[in-house]
């Protein structure tokens, strides 16, 4: 308990920064992983083929590799220079957008056939029926998978504690120049990790709840 | 399948997807190309930068690189899937103090981010006195958190099994856990086959965190390289053969799921699940409470 209290200056502001981590590149990855997702489905074989190739790299390189791309390799192009936190946040969205357009593109498999073709029949264009008829039905239907990665998201915020982001993955390294003990902060950080997952799973359940589609 | 969201094109649709389909590549090859010039402008792609790869010293250190991220994920893969297949039965037993243990650890070791676990391995465990090394702490951190997240695969793979085959085998006189054992299980590691294979994919790539604990992995060594002044620190190029390094291996394993689930589908002995394909049964067991399969 007393590394908790003594330390509380760094639990809360670390823990803030995560969460704030989180909500940014969970907000541009889900806008990201839907627009990737369009890509999939479209009629236009070439921007399918972009949207497959994005998918099939990013799915199978180590969050970690794409966070030393940034942090290591990218400076030393001299584009635009890019603080730590904003590197994190695009490391994050790059990675999970590839999961999240997974979801999303089995969501829009499991909208019935009929939904789509009542719109064609209503004289709708294909962008019309995706996007006002089919996608806000798979993206209801789609909300459990799509927290369960959101929730590895949050989980893998703490990979840009070793890409010097002061967030709740770095709070050990704080604690233990402070000379107190590095299990114990540890264990308290677990435990907040597993608060802010069970309040997603909440929140989880009762989206799904509400925002279930009735077929 | 997606398809129905279009019509077969007509020759004024085809045309508009021709221009899609230019601009897309403009869009891209713009990207690309702009990224290409950055990369000559700053001199990554100079011969300088990638003659490291020709010495026979350096290549011999990245094979040891490659090897270690292998053993990490040789270890992890084998631990992972027997506590899997330990913690899975556990989670279906019959005694209410059993099921809630394994429950416990099993959703316990999802909710932790896996560079916690692996940091209280690495750093944590030194102020109790024990020793560690790197790879004890990134090994068993992989295999406690895919563990748990096959353990949860295992059991949706067991109850997806038609009751026939558990209610013959203790028709047969089987003891409990020679009908899990014997016949439960086999059944369900072949149904979720493919489904391992993807989480052993995730395990592949969750070695690469082994490099924040200084685990000396693919990641570590090309960071090494990376700093070397001799070879004017070729840290872009040093990343791009670790990146193609990774990518070709999780290639191979999924490829692998891939022809698996191929055979599967053509062997008798397959017991249809009822369930569309392996990625249902996922989404079934890690849609669930905590963390998606990555």
């Amino acid at each position: 308990m007393d590394v908790l209290l003594d330390n509380l200056d760094l639990f809360g502001p670390f823990f803030l920064t995560t969460i704030e981590l989180f909500l940014i590149a969970g907000a541009c990855s889900l806008v990201l992983g839907t627009i990737l997702a369009m890509l999939r489905v479209s009629p236009v074989p070439m921007l399918r083929a972009i949207g497959t190739t994005y998918v099939t790299v990013l799915r199978n390189t180590p969050l970690t590799l794409v966070f030393a791309f940034l942090v290591f390799a990218y400076p030393l192009l001299d584009i635009v220079k890019i603080d730590y936190f904003p590197t994190a946040a695009v490391a994050l969205t790059i990675y999970t957008s590839a999961f999240i357009c997974e979801v999303v593109r089995s969501g829009i498999n499991t909208v019935p056939i009929g939904q789509a073709e009542a719109g064609r029949a209503l004289g709708l264009s294909s962008g019309q029926i995706l996007g006002g008829i089919v996608l806000p039905q798979a993206l209801r239907s789609v909300v459990p998978p799509l927290v369960s990665m959101l929730i590895a998201l949050l989980k893998n915020t703490t990979i840009a504690s070793g890409f010097s982001v002061a967030e709740a993955g770095a709070i050990r390294q704080y604690v233990s120049e402070r000379g107190d003990n590095q299990m114990i902060a540890l264990l308290w950080v677990a435990l907040g990790f597993i608060i802010l997952v069970s309040v997603l799973s909440l929140v989880q359940r009762s989206l799904e709840k509400r925002w279930s589609v009735a077929r | 399948m997606s398809t129905v969201l279009f019509d077969t094109p007509g020759p004024k649709a085809r045309m508009r997807h021709r221009i899609y389909a230019v601009l897309g590549i403009l869009v891209v090859a713009a990207l690309i190309a702009f990224v290409i010039y950055r990369f000559i402008d700053s001199g990554q792609f100079s011969g300088r930068k990638w003659e490291w790869l020709q010495y026979s010293q350096v290549q011999s250190d990245l094979a040891t690189a490659v090897l270690a991220t292998v053993k990490a994920f040789a270890l992890g893969a084998v631990l992972a899937i027997v506590f899997g297949a330990v913690f899975a039965a556990g989670r279906l037993s019959d005694h209410a103090w059993v099921r809630g243990f394994c429950t416990f650890i099993v959703e316990f070791f999802r909710a932790i981010p896996l560079l916690i676990l692996m940091f209280l391995f690495y750093y944590g465990l030194p102020t109790l006195g024990v020793d560690t090394s790197p790879l004890f702490a990134v090994v068993l951190g992989l295999t406690l958190y895919n563990g748990s997240v096959l353990a949860e695969v295992f059991r949706a793979g067991i109850q997806s099994l038609p009751k026939g085959q558990s209610e013959a085998a203790y028709a047969l006189g089987m003891r409990k856990t020679q009908v899990m054992f014997t016949v439960l299980l086999p059944q369900a590691l072949r149904a979720m086959l493919p489904t391992i294979i993807s989480q052993l994919v995730v395990l592949l790539k969750d070695t690469a965190l082994g490099f924040l604990v200084t685990y000396p992995e693919l990641l570590y060594y090309a960071r090494y390289i990376g700093s070397q002044g001799d070879f004017g620190r070729p840290i872009v190029p040093s990343t791009i053969v670790a990146a193609a390094i990774y990518i070709a291996m999780c290639l191979l394993l999924t490829a692998l799921a891939t022809y698996l689930e191929r055979r599967n589908r053509r062997s008798k002995k397959h017991i249809d699940t009822g369930a569309k394909d392996a990625a249902d049964l996922t989404a079934a067991a890690t849609g669930g409470l905590r963390g998606g399969p990555f």
